[in-house]
């Protein structure tokens, strides 16, 4: 366990690649998540703000880890994630696998960030020069309200942010 | 009726304006207590929304007990 967490200070990744140190690893992949200045075609994204339910995600991360480790011939796997005020080009989130070999260590570290976007209950609230702030995915489909009742599945899907 | 802990994040908390409230309802599932909080708060529509009891997901069907904690999950967006 451990292997998931946040974090409201900056991430020292010198240490964060420290902890998956295995003398039978030969391959480290990293994955990390920059703050950006545009966002779905708006371009004046000043900065952001990332608020977390801690304990519903640090429990859900752990499962996303533990199922990379399961699904994956891999030695080690963790991923921090900032919450709190952050500024473009600042550390969003950092995944890190080691693995004997370097396809299972891409492979985990892609399943784990895709994941983390999509299941861990983490909100992004960008704001803009135009003084303008929003919540990333929720104020796109307020738009579209009357075709997605809250209760219901709307069946749409919002792609994450980063490439 | 039940005891019930409401905790809000992100757009639905500066929507109530609050972290979270204590809330004594009939309601006998999640999906209705969403609903009379609906009532109350008038909730932004924010596509689809998931639910947690006692900080694990669970379905709007799931019955409501005195003391539980419930938190409404707007659309995520991590990363």
């Amino acid at each position: 366990m451990k292997r998931f967490g946040f974090r409201r200070e900056s991430v020292d990744l010198v240490a964060c690649r420290a902890l998956l140190a295995d003398p039978v690893a030969g391959a480290y992949a990293s994955f990390e998540g920059w703050v950006r200045n545009h966002n779905e075609g708006r371009d004046g994204v000043l900065r952001l703000e990332y608020e977390g339910y801690e304990q519903l995600g640090v429990k859900e991360g752990e499962r996303i880890i533990a199922e990379a480790l399961a699904r994956f011939d891999i030695t080690g796997a963790q991923c921090i994630h900032r919450l709190g005020q952050l500024e473009i080009g600042d550390l969003a989130v950092w995944v890190g696998v080691s693995a004997a070999h370097r396809d299972a260590a891409f492979a985990a570290c892609r399943y784990i960030i895709d994941e983390v976007k999509h299941r861990v209950p983490i909100w992004k609230k960008e704001h803009y020069a135009d003084g303008n702030s929003g919540w990333v995915n929720c104020e796109a489909c307020a738009a579209h309200a009357g075709e997605a009742p809250p209760l219901q599945s709307s069946g749409h899907r919002h792609e994450g942010t980063h490439a | 009726m039940v005891q019930i802990r409401v905790e809000y994040f992100a757009i639905l908390r500066e929507h109530v304006g609050c972290t979270h409230e204590a809330v004594s309802t009939p309601a006998a599932t999640v999906g209705d207590l969403y609903a009379e909080l609906d009532r109350r708060h008038a909730f932004p529509a924010v596509g689809r929304l998931k639910v947690a009891v006692n900080d694990e997901f669970c379905d709007w069907s799931t019955p409501l007990r005195d003391g539980d904690s419930v938190v409404f999950i707007p659309p995520v967006a991590g990363g």
